[in-house]
This record gives C-alpha cells, sequence and structure tokens, in this order.
C-alpha cells in the first residue's frame, strides 16, 4: 500500500468583501464544481469527505448538517472538523494513508460578511470565568503579543510595515485578491492604531468564499492531470490560557511544522523550502511564524523583510499570493486559500505572480485570537 | 473502492466520569477526570500519547466558541497535535473513528481519545441550544424543536410497521433496568411497561421516560498501534470495522420509517470487518438509544433485526442481557445518561469492558468475542458505526 498522497484538484471561488449574490451553500458548490473539474473527476469517485467549519462562525448549531448536499456526498462518509483548514487537509491525508477512501474531498466556506461583529463571536472563545470578565478584545490579545514579539526579537516597527507593504503588492499581481494595493511602508506606520503597537493596516480584511480541494492516493493521483504532491503535513497546539502561553514565539508553528518536516524529510528548510503561504492574520505573525518554522534566524526575519529578501524576486518568497492581508481573512477556511495558492505556484500556473523555481512550498496556519493552535503542510512537485 | 486497512488498532484503556444532571466541574475538569482513567488504566503517561482528538457536541451548551480550543488542556492536548472531529450526536462513536485514522494512517502509535459534554450550562434547558440546528430560512420560522421532529419520526416508524406504544416502553423498561449496575448511571430504574405509558406525554406518541435526560459527563479511551498494544496490553481490543454516512439536510424529503444512513454505515464497518452475517458474528451490541423507539429503529437499519421486527425481537427477549443478542447492556443513554458525544464514548467503552470480561454484574455471558456501537445525530441524519473484538 502506497502512503504517498497528492492534491490532484483545487477549487476555489474569488474572495470578496461581500457576496449578497450567492448563499455558503451556492459558494460551495461552485468550489465543489472547480475542484472535481481540475481533478478530472465526478462526486461519484469521492470515497469521504471532510468540512472545515464551526457553529458560531455559522450561526447553526451543530452545523455539519449542512454540508453534504452541496459537495454531492449524501449517504457518503462526511465528517466535520471543527478546527483549522490545514487539520481537515491532515484528516483526508491519514484517510487515503489508512487505506479506508482512495479519494478524498476537504470543504471549507466563509460567510464572514453574514458576521455584524466579529470580535464579539471572538470574545465567546475567552474562558467564561477568568478572562471573559476582563472583557479583552481580541485585537488587544494581538497588540500585546506584538508589542511582547517586538520587543523579545528586537524587530522594528518597519519591518512589520514592510510586511503589509510587501502582501498587498503581491495581491495586485493575483486576479482574484481583493485587497491589492501600492502602500509605502509611512502610509502603513501613519494608520491608526488599534491597540499599539498594532495598526489598522496590520490587519488583515474579512473575505467571503470556498475552497474544495480534493485528494488522492498515489494510485489514483498518477492518473490525475496535475497532482501536487504532499511531502508532510503538522499540526498542534498550545495551552488555551492567555495566561500560560509563550508571548513571543508561535510555539505552536515550532511543533507543527517539525512534525511536517520530519514527514517530509526536510533537514534544512531554508535550502529546501522555495517559497511559504504563511499566516499573516496580523501582518507581525508572519515574522513570528517564519522563525518558528527554522526559515529565519530568531530576530531576523524582520530583517529579512526589510531587504527584500522574501519579496516575490527574493530568495524565498513569502505570500506571493498576497496573503490574508492581500487576499482577505476567511477564518479556518484562510488555510486552504492559501494551500490552494501554493498548489498554483507548484504547478506553475501563477501566471504574473509566479515564484520561479517554486517546486517545494510551505503553508503555515493559525487558527487566530485566543488559540495557539496551528498547522503545516510541505507540497512538493514530485 | 477497497477499503482493507492494513494497519490494526486496539483499544487499551478506558475511562469514564459518572454521569448526572448537573455536574459541579467544568467540561475541562470533566475531560480531566475521564482521559486520567484511561491513561491509568491503559497504564501509559500523557507524555506518551502522541496525538489527542476530542468530540464534543454544539458551542451553543456551553456559550463557547470554538469549544474545542477551550477544551484542550483538560483533554490533555496541550504542546500536542490535537483536534476536534465533529458529527452532532454521532460525535461520541466518531470519536473512535479519528482516532483510529490516526493510529491507522501509520503516523501515530499512541492516541488519547475524549468525549465530553455539560449540558447543564444552558439555561434555561439545553433544548434552547437545539433551536439553532435548523435551517435558517425554511424550517426555523416554524419554531421547530427536537422533541417534535423525533416524535414525528416515532409517529412514522410506528404508522409504517404497525408498532404499538407499548412496544416502544419496553426499551425504556430493558435499559433503565440495565443501568442498575452501572456506577455511572444517572437514570437507571426498575420500571414497568405501565409505568412508562403513564408517564407525561411531551410531544405524542413520546413520553417523558421515552427520552433520555440532560446530562453532564466525560468518556475517554487509549488506542494504540498493533506493535504498542501487544507491548502495553496483556487483552487489547482491536477496532476491527469502521463506518460513517451523512444523509441529505433536507430531512422533510425523506422517509422517516427507515434509517438507510445506518445501513449504509453499518455495511461500511461489516465489509472492512470482514463481517457477511452480522446476526451471527455480533455477539452484542450497543445501539443508539436517546429516544427509546431508537434502539429498535437503530437495530433495523444495523440488519440485526428485520424491517419492523425489532419490537417483537425485543418482546420475546432477543435482546436481554441473557437474549440472543444483548444491546444496551450498558444501560444505554435510556439508563445511563445522554452527556451527548460522551454517552456514544461510554458505548464504547462498555463493549470494551464487556469484551475483556471485566463488566462486572453486568457481564454478558458466553465471552462474547464481537460487539459493535453505534451513535446517530444531526437531523436524523448521521449514522456512525464501530465494531470491536477480541482478535
Amino acid at each position: 500500500m502506497s502512503e504517498r498522497v497528492a492534491i490532484v484538484g483545487a477549487g476555489t471561488t474569488p474572495p470578496r468583501r461581500l457576496s449578497p449574490d450567492l448563499s455558503y451553500r451556492e459558494l460551495t458548490f461552485e468550489a465543489a464544481t472547480r475542484a472535481y473539474l481540475d481533478a478530472g473527476l465526478t462526486h461519484q469517485d469521492i470515497d469521504s469527505f471532510i468540512s472545515v467549519c464551526e457553529d458560531l462562525h455559522e450561526g447553526t448549531s451543530i452545523t455539519d448538517e449542512y454540508t453534504p448536499d452541496q459537495l454531492g456526498a449524501v449517504l457518503k462518509p462526511v465528517q466535520t472538523i471543527a478546527g483549522d483548514g490545514l487539520q481537515g487537509v491532515a484528516v483526508a491525508v491519514m484517510l487515503l494513508r489508512a487505506g479506508i477512501a482512495d479519494v478524498v474531498a476537504v470543504e471549507s466556506h466563509c460567510k464572514s460578511s453574514n458576521i455584524l461583529r466579529h470580535g464579539e463571536v471572538l470574545e465567546m472563545a475567552f474562558d467564561p470565568v477568568y478572562e471573559r470578565p476582563l472583557r479583552v478584545n481580541p485585537h488587544y490579545v494581538a497588540g500585546l503579543e506584538m508589542c511582547r514579539y517586538l520587543h523579545d526579537s528586537g524587530t522594528v516597527a518597519e519591518a512589520v510595515a514592510a510586511v503589509v507593504v510587501k502582501n498587498r503588492r503581491n495581491a495586485l499581481t493575483n486576479p482574484t485578491a481583493p485587497y491589492g494595493a501600492v502602500l509605502a511602508v509611512d502610509d502603513v506606520l501613519a494608520s491608526p492604531p488599534i491597540s499599539e503597537p498594532l495598526r489598522e493596516a496590520d490587519i488583515s480584511a474579512y473575505a467571503d468564499g470556498a475552497v474544495v480541494l480534493v485528494l488522492a492516493t498515489e494510485d489514483v493521483a498518477k492518473r490525475a492531470p496535475r497532482p501536487v504532491w504532499v511531502r508532510g503535513i503538522g499540526w498542534s497546539s498550545d495551552s488555551p490560557w492567555l495566561a500560560r502561553r509563550s508571548w513571543s514565539e508561535a510555539t505552536y508553528a515550532s511543533m507543527a511544522t517539525a512534525m511536517a518536516y520530519q514527514m517530509a524529510g526536510i533537514t534544512d528548510p531554508r535550502q529546501e523550502i522555495h517559497f511559504a503561504e504563511i499566516d499573516d492574520t496580523y501582518a507581525y505573525k508572519e515574522l513570528q511564524h517564519l522563525e518558528a518554522a527554522q526559515l529565519a534566524p530568531r530576530g531576523r526575519a524582520g530583517r529579512m523583510t526589510i531587504d527584500g529578501e522574501t519579496a516575490r524576486g527574493g530568495w524565498l518568497p513569502i505570500n506571493p499570493s498576497g496573503g490574508s492581508l492581500g487576499f482577505g481573512y476567511c477564518f479556518d477556511t484562510t488555510a486552504l486559500y492559501r494551500t490552494a495558492e501554493a498548489v498554483r505556484q507548484v504547478r506553475g500556473d501563477a501566471g504574473r505572480g509566479q515564484v520561479p523555481r517554486a517546486t517545494t512550498g510551505l503553508v503555515i496556519s493559525w487558527r487566530g485570537v485566543p488559540t495557539q493552535t496551528g498547522g503545516a503542510l510541505v507540497l512538493g512537485a514530485h | 473502492m477497497k477499503r482493507r486497512p492494513q494497519r490494526r488498532v486496539a483499544v487499551i484503556g478506558a475511562g469514564l466520569s459518572l454521569f448526572v444532571r448537573r455536574a459541579l466541574e467544568t467540561g475541562k475538569e470533566l475531560s480531566y477526570y475521564a482521559a486520567s482513567q484511561a491513561l491509568e488504566s491503559a497504564g501509559v503517561k500523557l507524555k506518551d500519547i502522541q496525538g489527542v482528538v476530542m468530540a464534543t457536541a454544539p458551542d451553543a451548551f456551553d456559550g463557547v466558541h470554538m469549544k474545542g480550543e477551550w477544551l484542550l488542556d483538560g483533554a490533555g492536548g496541550v504542546r500536542k497535535p490535537y483536534m476536534r472531529a465533529y458529527v452532532g450526536g454521532g460525535s461520541g462513536v466518531f470519536s473512535i473513528i479519528s482516532g483510529w485514522t490516526l493510529v491507522a494512517s501509520g503516523l501515530f502509535d499512541l492516541v488519547l481519545v475524549v468525549a465530553e459534554e455539560k449540558m447543564s450550562s444552558c439555561q434555561p434547558h439545553p433544548q434552547g441550544a437545539f433551536l439553532t440546528i435548523f435551517d435558517q430560512i425554511i424550517e426555523r420560522p416554524l419554531g421547530p424543536n427536537l422533541l417534535w421532529i423525533f416524535a414525528l419520526e416515532q409517529h412514522r416508524y410506528m404508522h409504517t410497521y404497525g408498532i404499538r406504544n407499548e412496544d416502544i416502553a419496553r426499551v425504556s423498561v430493558k435499559n433503565k433496568r440495565n443501568a442498575l449496575h452501572h456506577p455511572s448511571a444517572q437514570v437507571a430504574g426498575n420500571l414497568t411497561v405501565a409505568d412508562v405509558l403513564a408517564s407525561e406525554v411531551v410531544a405524542w406518541p413520546v413520553h417523558r421516560l421515552m427520552v433520555s435526560p440532560i446530562s453532564d459527563g466525560a468518556a475517554a479511551i487509549v488506542l494504540a498501534s498493533e506493535s504498542v498494544a501487544q507491548r502495553l496490553s496483556d487483552k487489547p481490543i482491536w477496532v476491527q470495522g469502521v463506518g460513517w454516512a451523512l444523509d441529505t439536510s433536507y430531512w422533510g424529503n425523506r422517509d422517516l420509517a427507515y434509517p438507510r444512513y445506518v445501513e449504509k454505515a453499518a455495511r461500511m464497518a461489516y465489509e472492512m470487518a470482514g463481517v457477511s452475517e452480522p446476526r451471527k458474528q455480533i455477539h452484542i451490541a450497543e445501539p443508539y438509544d436517546p429516544f427509546a423507539y431508537k434502539e429498535l429503529h437503530h437495530l433495523e437499519g444495523l440488519q440485526l433485526a428485520d424491517r419492523g421486527k425489532a419490537p417483537e425481537d425485543l418482546a420475546h427477549g432477543r435482546f436481554d442481557r441473557t437474549g440472543e443478542l444483548p444491546t444496551c447492556v450498558s444501560g444505554g443513554l435510556m439508563g445511563v445518561g445522554n452527556p451527548i458525544a460522551a454517552a456514544g464514548l461510554m458505548k464504547l467503552c462498555e463493549l470494551y469492558w464487556q469484551l475483556r470480561g471485566e463488566a462486572g454484574a453486568r457481564q454478558v455471558p458466553g465471552n462474547p468475542e464481537r460487539g459493535l456501537a453505534q451513535a446517530w445525530g444531526d437531523l436524523m441524519q448521521i449514522g456512525t458505526v464501530a465494531i470491536l473484538g477480541v482478535h
């Protein structure tokens, strides 16, 4: 039995700030149709389905009830992962390796525009007894973390602003990214503070959309038109308590990337990873995650960004898609959008946004405040 | 499609909290109790556990967004790969399928599976959380609740096969009596069919004593790969088959008399377990019984009884502890209680103890070698099945 698994199809709807014309089921149907077409399969060829969603984002309890029809999954094995998009991909990889399915589809959708005040939903993720009475705003937690990270790593605010400038500029070459812009570092630093040192421009804007990925075992993938191989996958969680976390380091990302690198046989990520799609829900997170993934020495990610090493033309392009800053933030769907973008890069389909020599790519995800949960995925052309 | 998983996975430990109406413990603490018991019974430490899987039903019970993240330290998930899989009421039996997936993939050798539910935090009544499970546009304006829709299903089942309510009341009698021997049981009792039918009607034809209670509780098991299980356990109990299937969301378009999604799930599990004659090869069953009629309905879906004939089999004693196919010998949800996800995993804990011959006064005679547990959930929509055995 083969242990190798590939992504054989990826389908997305273009992320948009608003989507009043389509329900989440219609968005998902569109993404699924594209993914199945890309894989050269129909829904009948798929053995098992995974949906990634959270009740309070959907406004529906037991929201997994509403997953099967739009995927063509009625009376098939369907499960919901109330977690990160990459955890959904991990389950697909494991079902295939376990030998209980030959083809698996992973779906996630986001209708952030249906949520009037997302901050208030996130406040409900804090511990009801110890943390919620403090009335802590999620952006405030991010501001605290950014402050600690800048202090401990010796990173300057200009480096964080440079992340925003780079990613939003990258988004201009991505035909589906809605938040492309030409900005200067000073523009970012002049944006209003939300929770100092965090500024408005450092925070990714919301988007609506849906993504479906189709994964398959080696035997099926070899017959697929354009497989991209899953070389390694990992995920991990650190303490959910605000009081018990490392505020300066993304420990979950260190553990998740270590797991993925081990599976992929990667010993020197700086040599072996050619580009990465890294969570940048808040701009400083890109730097923190780069260091956690051993792609930058501790305290050096900011300097690398200022020097243009992570730009599309640099030696290690980071977020050539535009990242969440340029692409929009879609809750747990974000990780699947970024995976779909990494698939485009590895296939050489990224057009004006194409990174040269993009044969091995890394995706890093994070579930957002207040969690310390994230995933890592290594994709390869071979 | 081939369903021939190569790697064998075994249960090597189980733990269960008390099932109670209003636990003073938080959900994290309940998870901790069950998880530590499971680890202790397996003889392993948390540091040996490589991955953790959590099952828990709607976030609305606790009013906590991303409830899985919140529970993770109680379940032992800190600094480990941890995830929460979710199929509504089917989550409890699905939790072993999640854990099985981790180990059967070859990526993990030792995995902790925890299922937790604390319904009592939802005030004034957890039924309120279920008002938000319905389609926003076509169903919520009608104000349906779970009791209504399951009363519809029970009525349809009775009408299709000419079943009487006293036939269904026997499930409550059997399960509540079985639960008298379960140390975690919340609503055990020695009742008669007349007692059940004399209890108030909550939504006709469902009487109060035909509905499982509101419960708080947690359950946990430890899963291991073949080589690790043989090293750590004197009698590992093997996961022989798993299956699950989700039907359409549009439940109003389905015939509610027969749970075809349970049949699909069961056939998938039987195929993997190499079970061709389930009525002979399954020695003990824990079908999901949140409502009395569901046990019968599910036994038919599982191919363990003919359609519409499960009530007769029950009346003839086939499903008694000493009968041909003992069902819900734990006491089930009708007797032990129904902390949703934890109740499903409780059924698997029961199979683990029964197959090891450790069930004490609940022990089924004749050294049962293979057992099946099943759960159900969502909008009368999902079937989850796991088959455990001594070989």
